[in-house]
C-alpha cells in the first residue's frame, strides 16, 4: 500500500473516550481469550515468549492495552499509569490493525515509523510472527461474542471499515494490495 | 603446544617484509605460514621477498607453508594458485575453491578461513589430503575440544587462534578505497597506509572493528593468553599468531615462554597490552558471551 | 520462464506465496538448522508436511534450509532435519557445510542437493568443487557478483543458477562473516542469526533514536526518519574523522529491471530474500515477480518498481550487480 495509514477519525475517538476501564478489559480479556481458543498453535509459536506482557500502545487512543499470551488476557489501562511490562510497541490503531490483519508488512510499519518498539525486540519479533502465521481476524472474533457491548460493537464494525479505511478483518490472497 | 605464524593480513613494503621474516626466524615459532592472502593486486609489490623469506626461515628450522588467497574471484588468481604448487612446500587453504588446483595425494594445510565447525567436514578434509588444520576463530571452547580429539584421532593437528586482529568477514568490496572514495579497481593501495589497518569506531567513540583492504577485522586483538591451560586441555596441537607491525618478535618470544610455563596467563596479557594496536585483547569467541569480549581484568581504555 | 523462488517463514507465508505465484518457496525448521532462526518463526515436522502438500496440490515446490554449519558434537540435530525434509516430501534440500553436504549425498542419495548462498560459492571451481564431490544440481549465487561474472560462471559449470534479486543485501562473503557474533555472540553460521534482536535495544536519546547491538552503538536517527533496523553491517560509523555507512547502506536490493540481463546470463531462477517478512511482504512481492517473470519470458518490457515501502531504508539498489559496487 502507497497510502498513508487512515488516521481515527474524530466521531470514533469520542466515542472511545468516556467507556469505564473495567467493562472494557473485559470485553478484550473475551476477545483474546477466544482467539487464543481459536489459535493455539499461535501460543506454542510464542515458546518462551508466551508469559510476557507486552503493552500495545494505540497513541490515538486514551488507554493502553496490556496483553499477556500464556493468560490469554488483555487489560486496559489509563495512559497516566502504564502497568509493569517487558516490551512496548506503540503506533497508531490503524497501523496495529492492519499489521494483525495481514494489510501492512510489521517491518515497513517500523521503518516508516508508524510503529516503535521499546524493551525486549526479540519478544515483540516473536509475537509479530506468531500474531502473522495466526491469520486473525477481529470481526469473526467479535461476530463469535455474545454479551452487552457485543450487539453494538458489530454495528460499528459493520459501518467502521468503510467509513474509517480501518482493517477490521483478515486480509485474504484475494484482496488486492494498492 | 607450539607456535605457528600466520601469513600477514597486512600491505607492507619489501623493504619491511624482508626484515620481518629475518626477524622472525630467530624467534621460537615452530612453524610459518606466508604469502598473500587478502587481495592479489598487492602481490607484484612483494612477491619478490618470498623467496628469501622462505629461506631465512627453513635455515632457521622452521617449516614453511604458502597461503592461498582469502577469497579467489578473478580467472588470473587461478593461475595464482596454480603457481604456489610448484615450490616444494605444504599449501594453506583460505579458500575451499583453490582444493581444485590441488592434485589428489598432495597434502595442504586448512586455514582459520576455511569453515570447519564439525567432525563430518573435519574428516572429509582430512580425507582429501589435509594434514594440519587451524580452526575457524568463532569457534566455542566445547567445538574446540571436540575438533581437536577428532583431528588426534586422525593424527592430524589442529590450531587455534591466538593472537592478533580477528578476521571476522571478508567481501568483493574495498572498504579501504571506499572510505577514500574509490572503487576497488582504482584504490591506489591506499590500505598501504594502515600497517594494521584502519579503525572503525562506532558514532559513540567505541572501538569496534578496522578495515583493511577487502577484510573486515575486529579492532581489538584477540589473545588466548588466559586460556592456554584450557586450549592444552582440550587437545589443540597449536596457536597461530598473527602479524602485525611492531612488537611481534617479543610478542612471539612471550607466547613462547607461557607455553613453558615460565610465566603466567595474567603475566603475559599484562606484557601484551601495551605492544597491540590500539591496546585491547578479546577472548570472548571462545568462552563468551561475545567475540569482544575479554575474560580477565578490565585496564586501559573502555571498550 | 525463470523460476521464481520465494521465502516463507511460517505455514501462513507459504501459503500466500504459492497462491500469489511462487513456483518454488524455501523454508526451514523451527531450530538452528536453518540461516533465519528467529523468535516465532519456522516449520515444525508437521507443519512442514502440511504444508509440502499444500504446495504440491497447487503445482509448486518446496525446498527445506538446511544451511547453518552443524556444531561439532551435535551433528544428530541437522541430520535429523535432512530425515525430517525427505519424509515430508520436500523438493530439494538447502545445504552449506561440507560434513552435511557429504551426509546427505551418502544417506539421503534421492533428496536433491542445492548449495546454499552460505556455501560462498563465487567462482566455477568452487561450484564445481560442490557438484562433483556431492552431487549439488543449483549454486546460489553469492549477492556480490557482478552480471557479467554471473554469465562467466554459466559458462563454465553444468548446474543451475539461482540469483538474489529481491531483498536484504549481505555485503561480505555469507557463511564466512563473523561480525555478528564479535558482538552478540550469536552467528549466522552457529546459531542461524546475523544481528539478533535479542541483543538489540534501543533508546531515545536527545531528540534521536540510538540503536544498539550487543552495545555498540549501530544508528543514530533523528525524529521522523525511517528508522534502519541496526544489522551491523549497515551501521553508521566513523573512521579518521569520517562519518558514514562505511561498510554499506542501509538499503536492499531490488534487482528487477535486470531479470532480462539475469536470464541471459544464463541463471535458472530468481530468489527472493525475506523469510524473516510478513505474508503481507511476501504477497506483495511475490505477485509482482511473478508479473515480471512472466512479462519477461513473454519479451515484454520490466514493470516500474511498486514495492518502495517494503524496503529497508524505503530505497532501493541494485547492488552488486553493477560494478561500481566495489
Amino acid at each position: 500500500m502507497t497510502a498513508p495509514l487512515p488516521r481515527l477519525p474524530r466521531p470514533l475517538r469520542l466515542a472511545a473516550l468516556p467507556l469505564p476501564l473495567p467493562p472494557l478489559s473485559l470485553f478484550l480479556g473475551a476477545v483474546t481469550r477466544r482467539m487464543s481458543k481459536s489459535h493455539p498453535e499461535m501460543i506454542r509459536r510464542l515458546g518462551d515468549y508466551a508469559g510476557h506482557r507486552f503493552l500495545i500502545d494505540p497513541v490515538d487512543l486514551p488507554w493502553l492495552l496490556l496483553l499477556h499470551p500464556a493468560n490469554a488476557t488483555m487489560t486496559a489501562h489509563r495512559r497516566a499509569r502504564p502497568p509493569a511490562h517487558d516490551a512496548r510497541i506503540a503506533g497508531s490503531l490503524s497501523a496495529f490493525l492492519a499489521m494483525m490483519h495481514g494489510a501492512e508488512d510489521g517491518d515497513a510499519l517500523f521503518f516508516s515509523r508508524d510503529l516503535s518498539v521499546e524493551g525486549d525486540t526479540a519478544a515483540v519479533l516473536a509475537l509479530r510472527n506468531a500474531v502473522d502465521d495466526a491469520e486473525l481476524d477481529l470481526t469473526e472474533e467479535v461476530a463469535a461474542l455474545s454479551g452487552p457491548l457485543a450487539a453494538p460493537l458489530r454495528g460499528l464494525l459493520g459501518g467502521a471499515e468503510r467509513a474509517t479505511g480501518l482493517t477490521l478483518h483478515r486480509m485474504t490472497r484475494l484482496d488486492d494490495f494498492a | 603446544m607450539d607456535l605457528t605464524v600466520g601469513p600477514n593480513f597486512f600491505f607492507w613494503e619489501a623493504e619491511t617484509i624482508r626484515s620481518f621474516y629475518r626477524d622472525l626466524a630467530a624467534t621460537p615459532v615452530a612453524r610459518v605460514a606466508l604469502g598473500e592472502l587478502v587481495c592479489s593486486k598487492r602481490l607484484p609489490f612483494w612477491r619478490d621477498e618470498i623467496p628469501a623469506a622462505i629461506e631465512v626461515l627453513q635455515a632457521a628450522g622452521k617449516e614453511v607453508a604458502l597461503t592461498t588467497l582469502a577469497l579467489l574471484t578473478l580467472r588470473r588468481e587461478r593461475k595464482i594458485t596454480a603457481d604456489l604448487m610448484d615450490l616444494d612446500l605444504p599449501v594453506e587453504v583460505n579458500d575451499l575453491s583453490a582444493l581444485v588446483q590441488i592434485p589428489e595425494g598432495r597434502h595442504f594445510w586448512v586455514g582459520p578461513l576455511v569453515n570447519v565447525y564439525n567432525e563430518g567436514t573435519l574428516r572429509w578434509l582430512i580425507r582429501r589430503g589435509a594434514r594440519r588444520i587451524c580452526l575457524p576463530p568463532e569457534l566455542t571452547l566445547d567445538s574446540v575440544a571436540v575438533l581437536a580429539g577428532a583431528g588426534r584421532d586422525e593424527g592430524v593437528p589442529v590450531e587455534v587462534w591466538g593472537h592478533g586482529r580477528l578476521p571476522l568477514a571478508i567481501s568483493a568490496r574495498c572498504y579501504h578505497a571506499r572510505l577514500h572514495d574509490r572503487a576497488k579497481d582504482s584504490c591506489q593501495f591506499v590500505c598501504g597506509k594502515d600497517p594494521d589497518g584502519r579503525d572503525v569506531d562506532t558514532m559513540d567513540g567505541q572501538q569496534f572493528l578496522t578495515v583493511n583492504g577487502v577484510q573486515t577485522l575486529s579492532q581489538s586483538t584477540a589473545s588466548m593468553a588466559l586460556k592456554i591451560d584450557d586450549l592444552h586441555s582440550a587437545g589443540v596441537a597449536a596457536l597461530r599468531l598473527s602479524p602485525q607491525s611492531r612488537n611481534f618478535d617479543d610478542i612471539c618470544i612471550a607466547y613462547a615462554s607461557r607455553l613453558a610455563r615460565e610465566t603466567s596467563g595474567a603475566a603475559l596479557a599484562a606484557r601484551l597490552r601495551p605492544l597491540v594496536p590500539g591496546g585491547n585483547l578479546s577472548d570472548g569467541f571462545l568462552s563468551g558471551p561475545a567475540g569482544a569480549a575479554w575474560s580477565g581484568e578490565r585496564m586501559g581504555k573502555p571498550n | 520462464m525463470m523460476e521464481l523462488v520465494c521465502p516463507a517463514g511460517t505455514p501462513a507465508a507459504l501459503r500466500a506465496a504459492v497462491e500469489a505465484g511462487a513456483h518454488a518457496v524455501y523454508c526451514g525448521f523451527a531450530d538452528e538448522t536453518n540461516a533465519r532462526n528467529f523468535p516465532g518463526l519456522n516449520f515444525t515436522p508437521e507443519d512442514m508436511a502440511e504444508a509440502v502438500a499444500f504446495a504440491h496440490a497447487r503445482g509448486a515446490k518446496v525446498l527445506v534450509a538446511i544451511n547453518t554449519f552443524p556444531r561439532a558434537g551435535a551433528e544428530p540435530l541437522w541430520h535429523r532435519a535432512l530425515a525430517n525434509a525427505e519424509a515430508a516430501g520436500a523438493d530439494a534440500v538447502i545445504l552449506a557445510d561440507i560434513g552435511l553436504l557429504a551426509h546427505a549425498a551418502e544417506r539421503h542419495p534421492l533428496l536433491r542437493r542445492h548449495l546454499s548462498v552460505q556455501a560462498a560459492a563465487a567462482n566455477p571451481d568452487a561450484i564445481n568443487l560442490y557438484a562433483n564431490a556431492f552431487g549439488v544440481r543449483r549454486v546460489v549465487l553469492p549477492r556480490v557478483l557482478t552480471v557479467q561474472e554471473i554469465a562467466a560462471i554459466n559458462r563454465e559449470i553444468d548446474v543451475e543458477t539461482e540469483v538474489f534479486v529481491f531483498g536484504g543485501l549481505c555485503v561480505m562473503a555469507e557463511g564466512r562473516c563473523s561480525l555478528s557474533s564479535y558482538a552478540t555472540g550469536k552467528s549466522p553460521n552457529m546459531n542461524g542469526v546475523c544481528s539478533p534482536a535479542s541483543h538489540v535495544a534501543y533508546s531515545e536519546e536527545g531528540g534521536e533514536l540510538a540503536a544498539r547491538l550487543g552495545g555498540f552503538t549501530i544508528h543514530r536517527t533523528p525524529e521522523g526518519e525511517p528508522a534502519p533496523y541496526p544489522t551491523l553491517c549497515k551501521g553508521c560509523f566513523s573512521s579518521d574523522g569520517q562519518t558514514g555507512h562505511i561498510f554499506e547502506d542501509p538499503v536492499s536490493l531490488d534487482a528487477t529491471q535486470l531479470i532480462p540481463e539475469l536470464a541471459r546470463a544464463g541463471a535458472s531462477a530468481l530468489k527472493i530474500e525475506g523469510r524473516q517478512r510478513s505474508r503481507a511482504y511476501v504477497a506483495q512481492v511475490v505477485r509482482t515477480f511473478r508479473a515480471a517473470v512472466e512479462a519477461q519470458a513473454a519479451g515484454q518490457p520490466m514493470p516500474e518498481n511498486m514495492l518502495a515501502r517494503l524496503t529497508e531504508g524505503q530505497k532501493a539498489t541494485i547492488g552488486a550487480y553493477a560494478k561500481t559496487w566495489r
